[in-house]
């Protein structure tokens, strides 16, 4: 084994040649070359030296940057789906099951998915621009060459970060549309906020909130892995930056989604064999 | 200091990206002390050629012995040794824009030598900044300072690990001819006061004049004519002749 990371800008110039009969082999060579990033990061993530104060700081930004976007969609999404539920469960005289119906809904599936969708969008798109600047800058050949891994101080502790802190985010985001969810049937309703409270933990059991939870961590490995990705290979010019950030968004989206349908099949055939 | 000593030999190296060949059996020696300029058009690869130095770029072919040592076979540990002793200035000063002037400059210290103490960090900061005027700088962010100063300080955090070797990309390019000149003779200070040996590379026919002691020309992916500035200038071969028209 040689030097562990030549700068490495030939991976990910796929798309830029892509036209239509080599759209397939662009596509295939985008995801060889993703998976050979990510057999990278746990080979590395492993190997001192342990980059552990940029992980605290990194935990803290991404986090921190996260948190008021995620709370005002979580709360605007319990109040709205709230709202708009009420209406079919009246008409079945069952909207006394509103706060379980609601309760199931975010937590095993509208709360990971939506905050990681806007954690995506937020976090990825900032990882993906961030170090596809340095790339083009030369910044990240500048680290390599003051003594120091680049793939470890950004990738490493980025995307772990993005793993630890997705969850966590998840975990509020829930308790913040819940909250939502009660003001949405106190508009019609009068129930005290125990009482909902008593509902919703009466209806949640450990099968729909671990499995939701435990998917949060891939949904966060997969947006910080592909930012990174998407960054670390960066092409030159300020046009490759925007192209990182923007094409980090997509992809770490559409991972979120088929990660979901794997999570959904994967937790039936645990939980029922 | 024996200036008979190579630091730096270069024997066959080639690099090709694909089809595009851009080094083909270039070899180069660097003596201790001395300060040679690469002097080659826009495109010729004399960035790449200072990469493959650093281990930045891993050639096709060839040796690229520093210190004795030869950089492509080193394993990564040895290769940080090497590049504790060898100060690269980026063409494009590469310095860390979420960072200010004083963690740009500490960061090289605190990774390469990693029991420093603080008074030890902070003499070193001032010294660096000293050598190259912007001692008022330190806490500013690098997006705040002008091109010229972005390149000093650039080139104070190659100082502050006092590299015996430092390798200029297009230290001049960029800049206003004044600010190039100013440039310039930092970099003739830097030489002098910390007895480095340098190794330029340019395209800038003012920076070879008054700094290369030997010039090299690299045309064609070669070593294609080395000597003096004035043998280069009189030279009849229309390719070198080319650069001083
Ligand atoms: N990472 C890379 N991948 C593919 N081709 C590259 C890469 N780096 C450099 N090249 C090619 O190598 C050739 C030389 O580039 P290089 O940057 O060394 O030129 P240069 O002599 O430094 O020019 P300038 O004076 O403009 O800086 C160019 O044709 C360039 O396209
Ligand atoms: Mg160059």
């Amino acid at each position: 084994m040689t030097i562990a990371s030549f700068s490495g800008s030939e991976p990910g110039n796929n798309v830029q040649f892509m036209s239509d009969y080599s759209i397939n082999k662009a596509l295939l060579d985008e995801i060889g070359d993703l998976a050979r990033f990510t057999a990278r990061f746990f080979r590395e993530v492993f190997r001192p030296r342990y980059e552990f104060s940029e992980f605290a700081h990194q935990c803290f930004v991404i986090g921190y940057k996260s948190l008021a976007l995620v709370g005002l969609t979580a709360f605007i999404l319990g109040l709205v789906l709230t709202m708009q539920l009420r209406p079919s469960m009246v008409r079945y005289g069952v909207e006394a099951q509103i706060p379980a119906m609601v309760s199931i809904a975010i937590v095993r599936e509208i709360g990971p998915v939506i905050t990681a969708l806007i954690f995506a969008g937020k976090i990825g798109s900032s990882i993906g621009a961030e170090l596809g600047s340095m790339r083009v800058t030369e910044q990240i050949d500048a680290m390599e060459v003051s003594g120091t891994n680049p793939f470890k101080y950004l990738v490493v502790t980025r995307t772990l970060a993005a793993t630890l802190m997705l969850p966590v985010l998840v975990v509020l985001s829930d308790a913040i549309s819940l909250y939502g969810s009660w003001i949405g049937v106190n508009i019609y309703d009068v129930l005290s906020l125990k009482l909902f409270w008593a509902q919703v933990i009466e209806n949640l059991a450990y099968y729909d909130a671990i499995p939701a939870l435990i998917k949060c961590f891939f949904f966060g490995f997969a947006v910080g892995i592909v930012g990174c990705y998407k960054g670390y290979y960066s092409k030159k010019g300020t046009e490759g930056v925007g192209r990182s950030a923007n094409s980090a968004v997509v992809m770490a989206s559409v991972f979120i989604f088929i990660l979901d349908l794997l999570a959904v099949q994967i937790t039936e055939l645990v939980w029922y064999y | 200091m024996d200036t008979s000593e190579p630091v730096i030999i270069i024997k066959d190296l080639c690099k090709a990206f694909g089809s595009n060949v851009v080094l083909d059996h270039f070899d180069l020696t660097l003596y201790r002390g001395e300060n040679l300029v690469v002097l080659g058009k826009s495109g010729s690869g004399k960035s790449v050629l200072i990469k493959c130095i650093i281990g930045l770029l891993r050639p096709d072919g060839g040796r690229i012995e520093v210190f004795g040592q030869n950089v492509p076979e080193l394993r990564y540990e040895e290769l940080d040794q090497i590049r504790a002793k060898v100060g690269f200035l980026f063409q494009s000063n590469a310095l860390y824009d979420s960072m200010t002037v004083r963690e740009n400059l500490e960061f090289p210290l605190r990774r390469h030598w990693m029991h420093t103490e603080q008074k030890q960090v902070d003499e070193l900061v001032h010294m660096v900044l000293e050598s190259v005027g912007l001692p008022h700088t330190v806490d500013m962010m690098p997006a705040e300072l002008s091109g010229g100063m972005r390149k000093r300080i650039a080139l104070a955090r190659t100082l502050i690990l006092k590299p015996a070797i430092i390798l200029y990309d297009e230290p001049t390019t960029g800049l206003d001819p004044i600010t190039g000149m100013e440039i310039i003779e930092l970099i003739r200070e830097v030489q002098q006061q910390y007895q480095t040996s340098s190794l330029v590379i340019t395209h800038d026919l003012k920076l070879v004049r008054l700094a290369g002691e030997r010039i090299i020309m690299l045309i064609d992916g070669k070593c294609y004519a080395q000597g003096t500035y004035d043998e280069m200038k009189t030279s009849t071969d229309p390719k070198v002749r080319a650069f001083f028209e």
